[in-house]
């Protein structure tokens, strides 16, 4: 909403207060202002001048030279190339030393060998918008009224000495939506007294009954309707008060008529809309719901084809406007109109909101009754408007309202007590304190001896219903910032995170410590994206937005490991070939075609590594990153979580992945093992066609590391008997895994084993074709006894004996 | 005897004068020390001596040793001195080459202001809710009082999977989740952050997705007060003792009275700057008391119980604490980028 400051002290003495203050106080009250913007765009000097005479240029066809009066006593001699110019108007005249918006200074000069002294302007000349210049304006000098003075400055002339504030309303406060509302939170702010604008009617003798009839079919979507009649109009241009006020709030003018209903809609925030009445036969109006098939030629010259949900004001047959939203072509005002149906109602804003986005129509009326107009103002609205249409355009308005539908509006009754306003805010403000702020708000209100306010709300404020919405009122008029600072009273509980909380900060610690850049991605993505990495969502279908804003963006990621790729290769592109990433969050899957409920929302874990681990420098050789790092990555975090133990790795071959380098991380759960998650390399052609160096990835499931992490560190004596140290080496084929050995070795051991470990893997001629060697470092201890010799022997030669027979591993000498 | 010692002590001190190296010192050592030594040569002959002459010559003979001995322990002690000075000469290295670091990876920011946030309400005596990011239509607005159609709904266009299911579009869901679980109860103090998502065209400030952090106090006897005095508390651990709060009357459907909040600003203090657009204050986050109707359908009576909620977007705070010009960087996720946040 545009509030022109000239305007707005029509309503209301603004007398001590500038644009800027009354911004701000609005602003600190509740109703914001986005700025305040001069309607002078830069002009000084201009004047009003009448035109003499006017003389083709001897040189120039399109030029004339014109003498103009601007009050000085002596004629200038002007150049001027529009063609509308001619003798006898009055027009703004920009005389030598003047200057024009964009710092555009009025200087003496020769225009075809002639001298020209000055200018005569055209309104965009003059920095108005000319998308809100009546037609007549749009093209040549601006000619003014015959009413106009010679010699006065035409910045007071057309009103553009005035400010503009621009309120960014919220969706409660549209009683400001109107000028009368804006002067009403004025006076709130300021105590001064609303002055409420004439609109007194001289009816003619003829009654408006047997002009007009008024039906409503559908009350619950037009609770109230009315009607005047004006007869014997004359269709022409507003005066320019008029035009200005309306340019000011940006409303285009377009004939006294409809202007004026736009000025009364923009006064009392009710929308108007004006028929020509002998185009509605026998005067009839009948508003109700459309029917299936019908249609409406709209203002805009458009055909609109109407639906069952949509209400529409009828001639008893055919409809002629929609409600609230837009009128019909076939009912317009045009310059031969001579007599009016004005039309003042209310309509359900649900249905005005949904209408006008169906058709995509937001007008300035529509918006007003999708937030619901106050009902009191419907009759007074429309006495203004038929009494300036009659003054305007030289009519007679008929006596009588017709009205129907017509529920007497009521006012809301609020009751609160003082206790609870000063216990809810957390004030101390006394009785006569809160009597001044419903003083200046207008609100009628008792003030029993319970200490209880039983307020009257006018209907202009119907966002105010209950108890909370008062104590609003009081908080905001009493200054949110005179109300105290205090501690919360009460137990002081200790805060805390959870155990998942918890365990995504360690991770993001311990491998942002390791040298990993945490990344966030987005959860929207493309389809195609989705189908990279299925190995963790078998089965699951992706989420899919019903209006996405591109393909790009269309569904939710099902992976994180699609993006994070992705970041890999935007980084490259940038001269980054090395990176180490990781990031936490959710992916989304479902089962359902049409979501019926919420889809699974799976918290995650992935790591990219890619390029090299150490970049060359002076003192070492660059080494590249390998299967055996994004592996540590996970053996790391499922050692500092507690789940080492529960963990083992097999060769798996999913989907991308390097089918002879990857494993699957396999959970040992309560019900069996459990797949959840993958460490592996990309495939190669993955590779090439990203042009990524060779990359490592992994994917975690959260859950399950949740449900099994365990922080519990138990302290385990530190061993008083002394180990002792077996190495073994077996060859044995290429393809048996060294984690079988060891599983094995691990179990045939027992209890005395105290560690395992591989410290030698080689393949070579000397051991044959297909064959390996794995050596195996082996510690055995006994918690309460030194080992003897000869059992260490035994139980070792054991292990030896029983790789040999499982894997035909060779003992190698 | 005693003119042979004499000669020997002469012999001996000179050619030890003239000396050049730990080996040649070695040589004279034996030569004139050793158990075959010259003096030992020379003190074979003892048995033949007079028993009055024995000690005379015992004397001249340890007078001898004594002065050999302390000029080979001189020259010995030289020897090494210089023997360690050469050694380190050669050790000499260039210390102004780059050391091994430590590897140094970053956590990124968003999460980093949000974990710094949550810190301050973990001590505040709050805990942590979560909530889903895909969620109901009920949840996400009606239970906060925006029943369909209304108005209200405007203000945060939507991503919608179905007619009953969206991306949230704040992470107020999470209030209406905490306050149905806790069943009545109090207090509850939480806090809610996480991702959130609204159709925005992206640019240098607006993402469709983007994060919030929500906090909820309800209990008995809750004030806008008290609300104002947890902000303040708030403010001046995360931006410094000297931070102010200004609160302006504002909108939500979920909370009356409402109020946006303003800190001082971080750049000029309030002095007044091109950030603050001179005003002096930035605008940081939204709160109010939580409306009747909002406790109303999370399970509480508003007669018995009041409560308030904030809620400030991580992205706005991390661009004010960083002086980061343009939110997309959180997204693009350029290492160059991220590497600025590896320090503490």
């Amino acid at each position: 909403m545009k509030v022109s400051y000239q305007w707005l002290n029509e309503y209301i003495d603004l007398s001590g207060l500038s644009a800027e203050e009354l911004a701000e106080r609005m602003t600190r009250g509740g109703i914001e202002i986005d700025g305040v913007e001069s309607r002078n765009k830069g002009v000084t000097g201009v004047v009003v001048g009448h035109v003499v005479s006017k003389e083709k240029h001897p040189d120039a066809d399109k030029l004339n030279v014109c003498k103009v009066d601007v009050g000085t006593g002596e004629e200038l001699q002007i150049v001027c190339g529009a063609k509308n110019v001619d003798a006898g108007q009055l027009v703004p005249v920009a005389v030598i030393g003047a200057v024009l918006p964009g710092d555009f200074k009025i200087k003496r000069a020769k225009l075809r060998g002639v001298e020209s002294q000055g200018m005569i302007c055209s309104a965009k000349e003059l920095g108005l918008n000319d998308k809100l210049l009546p037609k007549e304006q749009q093209e040549g000098i601006l000619v003014l009224p015959e009413s106009t003075r010679i010699g006065a400055s035409i910045a007071s002339v057309l009103g553009i000495d005035d400010e503009v504030l621009e309120l960014d309303l919220t969706p409660n406060r549209s009683d400001c939506l109107s000028m009368l509302g804006v002067a009403y939170e004025v006076g709130a702010l300021t105590g001064r007294e609303v002055k409420l604008p004439d609109n007194a009617v001289h009816d003619a003798a003829a009654k408006t009954e047997g002009l007009v009839s008024v039906a409503v079919e559908a009350e619950e979507q037009c609770p109230h309707y009315t009607a005047r009649y004006i007869q014997g109009v004359t269709i022409g241009s507003s005066p320019s008060w008029l035009q200005n006020r309306l340019m000011a709030a940006g409303i285009r003018p377009i004939n006294n008529v409809v202007d004026v209903t736009n000025f009364v809609m923009l006064e009392y925030g009710q929308p108007l809309h004006a028929f020509d009445a002998d185009k509605v036969p026998g005067g009839r109006i009948v508003v109700r719901m459309a029917r299936e098939g019908e249609t409406l030629v709209t203002l805009d010259d458009q055909e609109r084809r109407l639906e069952p949900h949509m209400l529409v004001i009828t001639d008893g047959n055919e409809p002629i406007a929609l409600a609230g939203v837009m009128g019909g072509a076939s009912t317009e005002v045009t310059a031969g109109t001579t007599n009016i149906l004005l039309e003042s109602a209310r309509f359900d804003g649900g249905i005005v909101r949904k209408t006008s986005r169906q058709l995509g129509l937001r007008s300035e009326s529509s918006i007003r009754f999708e937030k619901e107009v106050d009902p009191a103002s419907v009759i007074p609205a429309l006495d203004r408007a038929a009494s300036l249409i009659a003054q305007l355009a030289s009519g007679l308005v008929t006596d009588g309202i017709v009205q129907a539908a017509a529920k007497a509006p009521e006012k809301a009754v609020v009751e609160v007590t003082l206790a609870r306003i000063n216990g809810y805010l957390g004030t101390e403000l006394s009785s006569l304190e809160v009597r001044s702020i419903l003083g200046r708000l207008r609100f009628d209100y008792d003030f029993g001896a319970d200490d209880a306010f039983r307020i009257q709300v006018p209907t202009r404020r119907g966002d105010i219903t209950r108890a909370v919405d008062i104590i609003e009122e009081v908080a905001r008029l009493h200054g949110y910032d005179n109300i105290p600072t205090t501690p919360i009273h009460g137990d002081v509980i200790p805060g805390s995170l959870t155990k998942p909380q918890a365990i995504r900060r360690e991770l993001r610690k311990r491998l942002a410590d390791s040298g990993l850049n945490e990344v966030t991605s987005y959860s929207f993505t493309s389809p195609a994206r989705t189908e990279m990495f299925p190995a963790l969502s078998e089965g699951a279908r992706p989420v899919r937005l019903s209006m996405p804003m591109s393909e790009e963006r269309s569904v939710l990621r099902t992976s994180l490991l699609a993006q994070l790729v992705e970041t890999a290769v935007y980084n490259r592109n940038r001269k980054n070939e090395s990176a180490a990433l990781f990031e936490i969050g959710s992916v989304f899957h479902t089962d359902e075609e049409t979501l019926t409920r919420l889809p699974r929302e799976k918290h995650r874990f992935a790591a990219l590594l890619t390029g090299n681990r150490v970049q060359s420098s002076w003192n070492g050789k660059a080494e590249a990153y390998d299967f055996y790092d994004a592996k540590g990555i996970v053996e790391t975090i499922a050692s500092v979580l507690g789940i080492a133990g529960k963990l083992t790795y097999a060769p798996a071959q999913p989907e991308h992945f390097h089918p002879g380098r990857t494993a699957a991380i396999v959970l040992d759960t309560e019900s069996g093992p459990s797949i959840i998650g993958y460490v592996g390399q990309l495939h190669p052609a993955g590779q090439l066609e990203w042009e990524l160096a060779d990359t490592y990835v992994v994917e975690l499931e959260l859950e399950p590391v949740y449900e099994y992490a365990d922080f519990d560190i138990v302290y385990r004596t530190l061993p008083r008997y002394p180990a002792m140290e077996r190495d073994i080496a077996v060859v044995v084929n290429a393809d048996v895994a060294a984690g079988d050995l060891t599983a094995a070795a691990t179990r045939t051991a027992g209890a005395l084993l105290e560690s395992i470990s591989v410290f030698d893997v080689f393949t070579g001629e000397r051991l044959g074709a297909g064959k390996k060697s794995v050596a195996l470092s082996l510690v055995y201890r006994h918690a309460e006894r030194t080992l003897t010799d000869e059992e260490v022997t035994a139980l070792h030669a054991e292990v030896v004996g029983h790789l040999a027979q499982s894997f035909g591993a060779e003992l190698r000498k | 005897m005693k003119a042979r010692l004499e000669e020997l002590r002469a012999e001996a001190l000179g050619e030890l004068q003239a000396v050049a190296s730990q080996g040649a010192l070695n040589d004279l050592r034996v030569k004139y020390l050793g158990k075959k030594g010259a003096l030992t040569e020379i003190l074979r002959g003892m048995g033949a001596l007079s028993a009055e002459e024995r000690p005379v010559i015992g004397g001249v003979a340890n007078e001898v040793r004594g002065a050999i001995e302390a000029v080979i322990e001189e020259k010995q002690i030289a020897f090494q001195r210089e023997e360690t000075e050469g050694r380190l000469r050669e050790e000499t290295i260039d210390v102004t080459l780059p050391g091994r670091k430590l590897p140094t990876g970053s956590v990124h920011p968003l999460n980093k202001v949000a974990q710094e946030i949550e810190d301050v309400f973990i001590g505040l005596g709050y805990t942590i809710a979560e909530g889903p990011e895909v969620e109901t239509d009920y949840y996400n607005f009606e239970a906060l009082n925006l029943p369909k159609n209304h108005p209200a709904r405007d203000m945060q266009d939507s991503f919608y999977v179905t007619d009953e299911i969206l991306m949230r579009t704040h992470t107020s869901p999470v209030q209406v989740r905490t306050m149905k679980a806790s069943a009545g109860m109090t207090p509850v103090k939480v806090i809610c952050p996480g991702k959130v998502y609204r159709r925005d065209d992206d640019d240098a400030t607006h993402s469709f997705q983007f994060n919030q952090i929500e906090g909820l106090v309800i209990g008995k006897g809750i004030r806008m007060s008290d609300l104002k005095g947890t902000l303040l508390q708030f403010v001046q651990q995360m931006f410094g003792s000297q931070a102010q709060i200004r609160l302006r009357p504002s909108f939500f459907p979920f909370t009356e009275p409402s109020a946006e909040v303003d800190v001082t600003c971080v750049q000029c203090a309030g002095d007044g700057c091109r950030m603050c657009k001179q005003t002096g204050w930035l605008e940081i986050l939204g709160c109010g008391m939580v409306h009747p109707r909002v406790l109303e359908m999370g399970g509480y009576d508003p007669e018995e119980v009041t409560g308030f909620a904030f809620g400030m977007g991580v992205e706005r705070i991390a661009l004010l604490k960083y002086g980061i010009d343009d939110i997309r960087h959180f997204y693009s996720n350029d290492l160059r980028f991220l590497g600025q946040f590896a320090r503490m």
